[in-house]
């Protein structure tokens, strides 16, 4: 699904340069769940811009399900972005004066969708993530775990190949964090690929692989048994 | 443009943003509404003015004796000088080419009885040319003619107000009035758009005036109208050479400033007419000026809206929203509420304007308005402006990697 050759990534902070991608080799199959760790400025955050096409590498290469990433400019990069990805972000984002339901409808507005089939997909989408009660509130009537459920069933409402997650814990207690994970874990049963930024083991054990980065190289790169996070639910 | 859906987004957006809405509706309603309103007084103010300036006709020269200050070919200084009415036949015979009609004009108070009403007025012995000098309208019977002049009849042509003042609201008309111990019969009465003043004269056949002052033949003032065709050049020519003549007549010295008076209508008007120009520059300046301090508005409520929505807009691309559709949107949303509130600051502007109507016009604001294609345009150029001031910001926000713009917590 993902291929990455070589990745290199350096931003430039006034006079000095910060190489902080430093040659990142790394592939992902359909279906994967790849918790991707390490401390902060390891460059886990960039890796994941660069996958979500947010931000652009300065060399190698980059494959989405056999499409070369290269040189996009930013009208083909939203186009890619609303086919093959899905966004969960650490402090949700999402648009305050929409209601739950409007915000998971947005990016299939985005698709030329017609207005009766968003409405009609979106509820499905959030009544998957358990929030079909919740569909006309808006985000500041929504708790931290809630948002972030409507951020996840906007991020999958496009039906994306693969959703991107950076640190979708973050901002949330452990048990409100297992209970995202159990959300997640069921999305990627489906066959979604899941590749979620954490620096929380037990977060990162809960996915069924690890890759570790430290200063801008991958250190460590092993598949886990995966714990269930639905056995910590309840 | 047209999508449905786009329509529907952009008044969802509104709807849930009213405070920014109204914000910058209000920014260019007022614009608008004070452009307007300005533009209109600037008009208000012309009106006024060419009024007091185009109630006589512009096509006169008026020659008025004076007293010499200097002697000349034998002639003492501090002659008064009296204009006869073979003045009047020589003119016309030396200037026929220029001359449309001449009229002298002899101005006496008089107390006017009528019954057990009387009253003071300004009796003014004339000739038939004067209706045209003057620009009066008759509204009932005639106007003094030449057969009155000839035969120096006791007629008299009245003001409107003098007909009210002395015979309420009867007809005057064949009735006979005292005027200073004379009975006058009343032959015509008129108006004048000049004001209440002009409407409380009498006029009568200069000749008859004449022959009441011992049949004397002096005359106060001679009006010469030239053919308009001769246009303002002409107009100055007749002017200087209308001087010449008279000066050589009454032997007055050409540099002797009192001796004779010329008052050139046509002249007048022009620098009225220069005045009024430079009040229209004024009334432009102010309007643009207005216009200008709108744009400005609009651009910095823009600025300020698209910097609040940065976060918004990065969301937005990052779930899959192009550049183009996001400025789009930008664009769409302010073009919408600068066309709205551009209609509403118009139409409350000239309802003002309507509304003041002639209200102020102890300001000498007469009658303001503002023509159509004027508020129409300084209406598009708003909207026009708004949406360049909106196009800058939003094309930086929809170029802004989605990434920063969501950096910012």
């Amino acid at each position: 699904m993902i291929e990455i050759n070589e990745l290199h990534k350096s931003y430039a902070i006034g006079q000095n340069t910060l190489h902080v991608l430093k040659g990142i080799n790394f592939d992902v199959a359909a279906g994967e769940m790849v918790a991707i760790m390490g401390s902060s400025g390891s460059g886990k955050s960039t890796l994941l811009n660069i996958l979500g096409m947010l931000d652009n590498a300065d060399s190698g290469t980059y494959t989405l399900d056999k499409n070369l990433i290269k040189d996009l400019d930013e009208t083909k990069a939203a186009i890619y972005r609303n086919k093959f990805l899905g966004f969960v972000f650490q402090s949700f984002n999402l648009i305050s004066y929409k209601t739950a339901l409007e915000n998971v409808m947005l990016p299939l507005y985005y698709q030329k969708v017609a207005r009766k089939e968003r409405q009609e997909r979106a509820q499905k989408f959030l009544e998957q993530v358990g929030l079909g009660p919740w569909a006309t509130h808006h985000p500041n009537e929504l708790s931290g775990g809630q948002k972030q459920r409507v951020a996840i069933a906007r991020a999958l409402v496009s039906e994306p190949k693969v959703l991107l997650a950076d640190e979708p814990t973050g901002a949330l207690d452990s048990k409100t964090s297992y209970e995202l994970m159990d959300v997640l874990q069921t999305i990627n049963d489906t066959g979604i690929t899941l590749l979620i930024v954490t620096h929380e083991e037990d977060i990162a054990n809960m996915c069924k692989r690890i890759v570790h980065l430290k200063d801008g190289v991958i250190v460590e790169d092993k598949k886990v048994k995966q714990v269930r996070a639905s056995s910590y639910v309840e | 443009m047209w999508n449905r859906d786009r329509w529907q987004e952009m008044f969802y957006t509104l709807r849930k943003n009213k405070l920014r809405t109204i914000l910058s509706g209000f920014t260019v309603a007022m614009g608008i509404f004070i452009f307007v309103l300005l533009y209109g007084f600037g008009n208000g103010l012309k009106n006024s003015f060419e009024e007091f300036f185009l109630d006589d006709s512009t096509n006169t020269v008026w020659l008025y004796p004076g007293q010499t200050e200097k002697p000349y070919r034998g002639f003492k200084a501090k002659r008064r000088i009296i204009f006869r009415n073979d003045d009047l036949v020589d003119i016309q015979q030396n200037f026929p080419f220029f001359i449309d009609y001449i009229t002298p004009r002899i101005s006496r108070g008089a107390l006017v009885k009528r019954g057990k009403e009387s009253n003071n007025y300004t009796v003014r012995g004339i000739a038939p040319g004067h209706q045209y000098a003057e620009k009066t309208i008759i509204l009932n019977g005639r106007y003094i003619n030449e057969a009155d002049v000839k035969n120096k009849t006791k007629f008299a042509c009245i003001g409107r107000l003098v007909e009210k003042d002395l015979f309420g609201n009867k007809p005057a008309i064949g009735e006979q009035i005292d005027v200073g111990g004379v009975s006058f019969k009343v032959v015509g009465v008129f108006t004048d758009e000049g004001g209440d003043n002009e409407e409380r004269l009498i006029y009568i056949p200069y000749t008859t005036r004449q022959r009441l002052e011992k049949s004397n033949d002096r005359v106060d003032q001679i009006i010469v109208a030239f053919r308009p065709e001769l246009g303002y050049a002409g107009a100055l020519s007749l002017e200087k050479k209308l001087n010449n003549f008279m000066r050589k007549k009454h032997n007055i010295a050409p540099n002797d400033r009192s001796g004779i008076y010329v008052r050139n209508v046509a002249a007048d008007l022009k620098e009225s007419q220069q005045f009024a120009s430079v009040l229209q520059l004024i009334v432009t300046f102010v309007g643009l000026g207005t216009l200008l301090a709108g744009i400005i508005g609009i651009s910095n409520i823009m600025v300020f809206v698209v910097k609040e929505r940065t976060k918004e807009l990065g969301i937005r691309k990052a779930i899959g929203a192009t550049p183009n559709s996001v400025i789009g949107m930008i664009l769409h949303e302010s073009v919408f509420i600068t066309t709205i509130a551009g209609y509403v600051g118009l139409l409350s502007g000239v309802g003002t304007l309507a509304l003041i109507g002639d209200s102020l016009e102890e300001y000498f604001i007469i009658n303001p308005y503002i023509n159509t294609s004027t508020a129409v345009a300084a209406t598009v150029t708003l909207i026009l402006f708004g949406a360049i001031a909106g196009y800058i910001p939003a094309r930086r926000a929809a170029k802004i990697k989605p990434i920063i713009a969501l950096r910012d917590e």
